[in-house]
């Protein structure tokens, strides 16, 4: 991960507050004091605040681990346009000894990233506040810089273990294995073991970066576990391949079931403590469990564009964040200053500027020298910065996940039997450009009896603490469900088989706390979130209301249906008619006339027209059953004494069976946007070109 | 079953049914007898027409005569009940009218087949004939016999014929005994002959089943049910006042009003009606004079209107002294029919009926022809129809 964290930004923080103080106190006293004052580093104060950074307990400090590792490794791999192939491995060291304890566990997260440069180690894995993304507004996955180091510091304070980083930064190169532990009172990293190495797992590209981390821990499967952020993960990263060996499994025994050809291969079999290689097998688009292991596929061969870095624009400064970048500034004049550190900031708006923010004996121009500007001044240009009409920021440094991918991610982990997303037009709070994301799945084996369920991300990663502080949250509960065919009570969420994610992509996701758990209540986020959730909600209620008419049609089929055979036999009887030409042309009526029923629906709920009839309804909807409805070749046999007939509905239900056995037997080739199976899509939402949902672990 | 009507307007204005029935205009043809001849091409005409829509892409529809109130009329002049014009349209694909449809196809095969073979089956029968498990499904073409009854009925009315000439009847439910001796299918019965049992009337009694051979009796009174009968029938009423008395048990069944009418109108006998105090004998007493709603369009040949209300009245318990313990509160239901029955255009214009139901309703009870045994077994032969007769009180 070279470049990754580029500038070291020591200060500025809580840990430097305390230093000053004191000074109008009595002389004696101030010197008693000043005994006692020294500075704290930024790592003790972590230390001590370990819950500011997630590790407040053993089962979420293991997660903030994993989650922290898996960011870096993403960011990472996009920022070099790799896609992303990683190993989650959790080996447990020594169980917990009882129930409520903690055990100790070996963390590795493993990547095939262009790895990281051997003097760079130390400082991003080393220090606290060391890294490529606070400074810039570029949307990524960490920000401040502090995750994994502080996962290693944790580690180190847990069970006295350093870090493990082995990388490679040139396939033909040696590795480096590097030992790392901390000296929190410095905030300096500690080598203990730093030698190359010849031996290296496979990786695709021949360069990543594998970090182990031993921790005091527990693990937990469920809700907030390590698990579901993976899953969640995925969904999130379609273009991601992850391979998730959780502890308790034999990696040995993985090994030998895998085979070698895998993506992140076994290259090497010395090293048995980290052979477990990932495997992604490309026969499987959803997520599979494999016996030891959990793969999440890669289900689109596209990396999300390189999201571009942007200068932050004058509404989303503060005051002191100016007259520091005023300070540090290489321009020497007030209009180079002002047009080369925002954007936005045309030489119309630096004369506009100026001119308000001169006063008598003051005048400012864009020729003014900085260095002549004072603190007063500043602030009046300040002020005239942000009462100036300006331009919304660039939009470009977003990358969202897209409508496509959404729903490639949402259909390889929740298997439902609708699915919709839209994507909202880029938009700004604070100066900072963002884009909501919003998706719906809904029917299959979701739970109907259950509130949904809301999947939260921000830049990619899942969050999955403080879910009720979150602006996501409170914009589901906000959202009328009930216009859209579900049940909610009041003040809660929907009720219905249904998962509603959301997404905000953008160059700085204002978290309300350091764990980055929940995201921040600024009405323009919240207003966007609701408006993409009522895209999708708009899609499937029209897919819920059809879908009501579906079921009420079939229920009409299967009426009619039971008594057309009655009826061709009692004609036959009275005039000798021929039977089955007339019990075939009664059921083709009775076919067509709940045509409906049979409709596949596209992504807004309208129905797909598949062909056309002749003598299709008014509004044209008509798409019939290919087994035995008109044009079916050859008519029906009139049922004859005890022979079964199916209802409508029931023999929709073995033929998507079919579909589904079929599917699975064909191991569904997997291909980046998913080829059009336009085999049996009935009543699923086909994203385009989305393909049906077929047997597999799903995730809720 | 679907049971509601739709205007005449509208179901004229459909496509693919045929109007099968030829409403009241037949029934100048109608009482001449088992023919079956017409009937069977009807029944091919129907089946032929859902065949030919159905080849055609149209809905299968059948135009079945509406038997319902609201399109019964009342014809003031004649004094009977009519059926109006309205049809409304049975469709194999409505929801409401699918199984119906299934229903009304089923039985006219099945009425074929017995016009073919000439035989007659019982509306029960009829019920077996076409009940079976419709294949594939557990459900059966008829829930119940009420299904097939009603089925038929509206098959009658659309094809325009007969139950007879459907040869389908129901089962006996009415007794006769009287000065008058009959010939029912060749045999000759005498029926002051008929110890305590009596005649059993048949369900159909049309003049090629049974002919009048001598009759000696002056009028014909018609009580509500068996029980009575067999009093009257004990204490030789009809031998005393030289009379035909009948049953019906409770709402006569169309043989016996069938036959009752033709007395009336053939021999000329006057029919007096001995029915309970209610609402119920109210209605029984309408049905035998004006005819009924859902059976209005064989008004013609059933209804009497000449026939007369004797009894029981509301006045009696007052005038024959009758004891509390005869008296059965009238319960929610009864006040609702009995001022409904009020309002019948029928029963609306005649003020003797109207104070009859108002005395019923001020009384708060209703009273049955067999309270009057409390006053003496043979009370009401010996006394309570001999003083009604000869005072000539009644109600018309």
């Amino acid at each position: 991960m070279p470049g990754q964290r580029g500038k070291s930004s020591p200060g500025a923080t809580a840990g430097r507050s305390r230093r000053v103080g004191g000074s109008g106190a009595p002389m004696l006293a101030a010197e008693a004091m000043a005994e006692k004052q020294r500075e704290i580093s930024v790592s003790e104060f972590f230390a001590k605040n370990r819950h500011l950074l997630g590790f407040d307990n053993p089962r979420k400090a293991l997660l903030t681990t994993v989650k922290e590792a898996v960011d870096n490794a993403l960011d990472a791999c996009e920022e070099a346009g790799i896609l992303p192939d990683l190993l989650v491995e959790i080996v447990e060291v020594s169980p917990p000894p009882s129930a409520s304890k903690s055990g100790r566990y070996r963390v590795t997260v493993r990547d095939n990233g262009p790895g990281i440069v051997r003097r760079q180690v130390e400082n991003i894995f080393g220090k606290l506040l060391y890294g490529s993304k606070f400074h810039r507004l570029k949307m990524s996955r960490g920000q401040q810089g502090i995750g994994i180091s502080a996962a290693g510091m944790y580690g180190l304070m847990t069970t006295g273990k350093p870090m493990v980083i082995l990388t490679r930064p040139n396939p033909k190169k040696p590795a480096h294995h590097i030992e790392l532990a901390m000296d929190t009172t410095k905030n300096r990293p500690e080598v203990t073991v730093d030698r190359e190495t010849e031996e290296f797992y496979a990786s695709s590209t021949g360069t990543g970066t594998s970090v182990t981390v031993e921790m005091e821990a527990r693990y937990a499967r469920g809700r907030a576990s390590v698990e579901e952020y993976l899953e969640q993960t995925a969904i999130a990263n379609p273009h991601a391949s992850i391979t998730f060996v959780p502890p308790g499994r034999n990696a040995e025994d993985a090994e030998d079931a895998d085979g070698e050809q895998g993506v992140l291969g076994v290259g090497r079999s010395d090293d048995s403590a980290d052979s477990a290689a990932g495997t992604v097998s490309s026969a499987f688009d959803r997520t599979t469990e494999l016996g030891d292991r959990v793969v999440y596929p890669r289900t689109v061969d596209a990396l999300p564009p390189e999201p571009k870095e942007i200068r932050p624009h004058p509404y989303g400064v503060e005051l002191g964040t100016f007259l520091t970048m005023l300070k540090n500034a290489k321009a020497t004049q007030l209009g180079g200053f002002l047009k080369e550190e925002f954007s936005r900031v045309t030489p119309a708006v630096v004369g506009e500027v100026c001119a308000k923010a001169s006063v008598n004996g003051a005048k400012l121009s864009e020729h003014t020298w900085l260095k002549s500007i004072d603190t007063e001044t500043a602030e009046r240009l300040y002020t005239a910065l942000q009462g100036a009409r300006l331009r919304p920021p660039p939009t470009d440094c977003l990358a969202p996940i897209g409508v496509r991918q959404l729903l490639a991610g949402m259909l390889k982990g929740v298997r439902a039997e609708f699915y919709a997303a839209s994507t909202r037009e880029p938009a700004v709070y604070r100066g900072n450009p963002f884009q909501i994301e919003a998706a719906v799945a809904f029917g299959g084996d979701l739970p109907a009896e259950e509130t949904a369920r809301v999947i939260r991300f921000a830049n990619r990663v899942p969050l999955l603490y403080q879910q009720s502080a979150c602006c996501a949250f409170k914009s589901v509960l906000e959202t009328s469900w009930k216009n859209y065919g579900l049940g909610q009570p009041r003040g809660s969420l929907p009720v219905g088989p249904l998962v509603v994610m959301i997404h905000m992509a953008s160059v700085w996701v204002p978290f309300t706390s350091e764990s980055k758990e929940a995201i921040a209540d600024y009405d323009e986020i919240r207003k966007e979130m609701r408006l993409a959730l009522q895209e999708c909600g708009r899609k499937l209620g029209t897919y819920v209301r059809k879908r009501q008419q579906m079921r009420r049609e079939s229920e009409r089929r299967g009426v009619f249906e039971r008594y057309v055979g009655e009826v061709a036999k009692a004609c036959h009887a009275i005039t000798g008619t021929d039977a089955d030409r007339l019990y075939a042309a009664l059921l083709e009526q009775a076919r067509k006339r709940t045509a409906v029923a049979d409709a596949v629906l596209d992504e807004d709920g309208r129905v797909v027209r598949s062909r056309p009839e002749p003598g299709d309804g008014d509004d044209g909807v008509i798409i019939v059953e290919r087994d035995g409805g008109p044009g079916g070749g050859g008519a029906p046999a009139l049922p004859e004494g005890g022979e079964a007939r199916a209802s409508g509905g029931g023999k929709r239900r073995a033929r998507e069976k079919e579909t589904r056995a079929a599917t699975r037997e064909s191991g569904g080739a997997r291909s980046g946007p998913k080829p059009a199976r336009r085999a049996k899509p009935r009543m699923r939402l086909v994203g385009g070109k989305l393909a049906p949902v077929e047997e597999g672990p799903g995730l809720f | 079953m679907a049971k509601k009507t739709t205007a005449g307007t509208k179901a004229s204005a459909r496509s693919g049914g045929v109007p099968l029935h030829d409403g009241r205009g037949s029934s100048g043809g109608r009482g001449s007898g088992r023919s079956g001849g017409g009937t069977l091409e009807k029944i091919g005409a129907l089946a032929g027409e859902v065949a030919r829509a159905a080849h055609a892409g149209e809905a299968p529809a059948i135009e079945v005569p509406t038997r319902a109130k609201s399109n019964t009329t009342w014809d003031c002049k004649s004094g009977i009940l009519r059926m109006g014009d309205a049809t409304q349209t049975r469709e194999l694909f409505n929801l409401n009218q699918a199984k119906g449809f299934m229903q009304t196809v089923l039985h006219a095969a099945g009425i074929k087949e017995l016009l073919e073979a000439d035989k007659t089956l019982s509306l029960r029968a009829m019920f077996y004939k076409g009940l079976h498990t419709i294949p594939g499904t557990k459900e059966k073409t008829f829930a119940d016999q009420d299904e097939s009854d009603a089925v038929l009925e509206d098959l009658e009315v659309t094809l325009g014929s007969l139950r007879e000439e459907l040869h389908v009847f129901a089962k006996k439910a009415g007794t006769m005994v009287g000065n008058i001796t009959i010939v029912d299918s060749g045999d000759e019965i005498d029926c002051r002959r008929m110890g305590s049992g009596g005649y059993a009337i048949p369900s159909i009694v049309e003049p090629d089943v049974i002919q009048f051979k001598k009759c000696d009796a002056k009028f014909v009174l018609h009580v509500e049910k068996n029980t009575v009968w067999s009093r009257f029938n004990e204490d030789k009423f009809w031998q005393e006042h030289n009379c035909i008395l009948t049953e019906g048990g409770g709402q006569p069944p169309r043989g016996v009003r069938r036959l009752l009418r033709r007395l009336n109108e053939e021999l000329g006998l006057p029919v007096y009606c001995l029915l309970d105090c209610d609402p119920w004998g109210h209605y029984i007493y309408s049905v035998i004079k004006q005819g009924s709603i859902s059976l209005a369009f064989e008004s013609e040949r059933l209804a009497i209107p000449e026939a007369k209300f004797l009894g029981l009245r509301a006045i009696d318990y007052q005038r024959c002294g009758l004891s509390d313990d005869v008296q059965i509160a009238l319960n929610e239901k009864d006040v609702a029919r009995a001022k409904q029955i009020a309002a019948y255009p029928w029963f609306k214009d005649k003020p003797a009926w109207r104070r009859e139901i108002d005395q019923l309703l001020r009384n708060g009870f209703k009273m049955e022809v067999e309270s009057l045994i409390t006053k003496d077994i043979s009370y009401v032969t010996e006394t309570y129809v001999p003083e009604r007769l000869k005072a000539k009180d009644w109600l018309d």
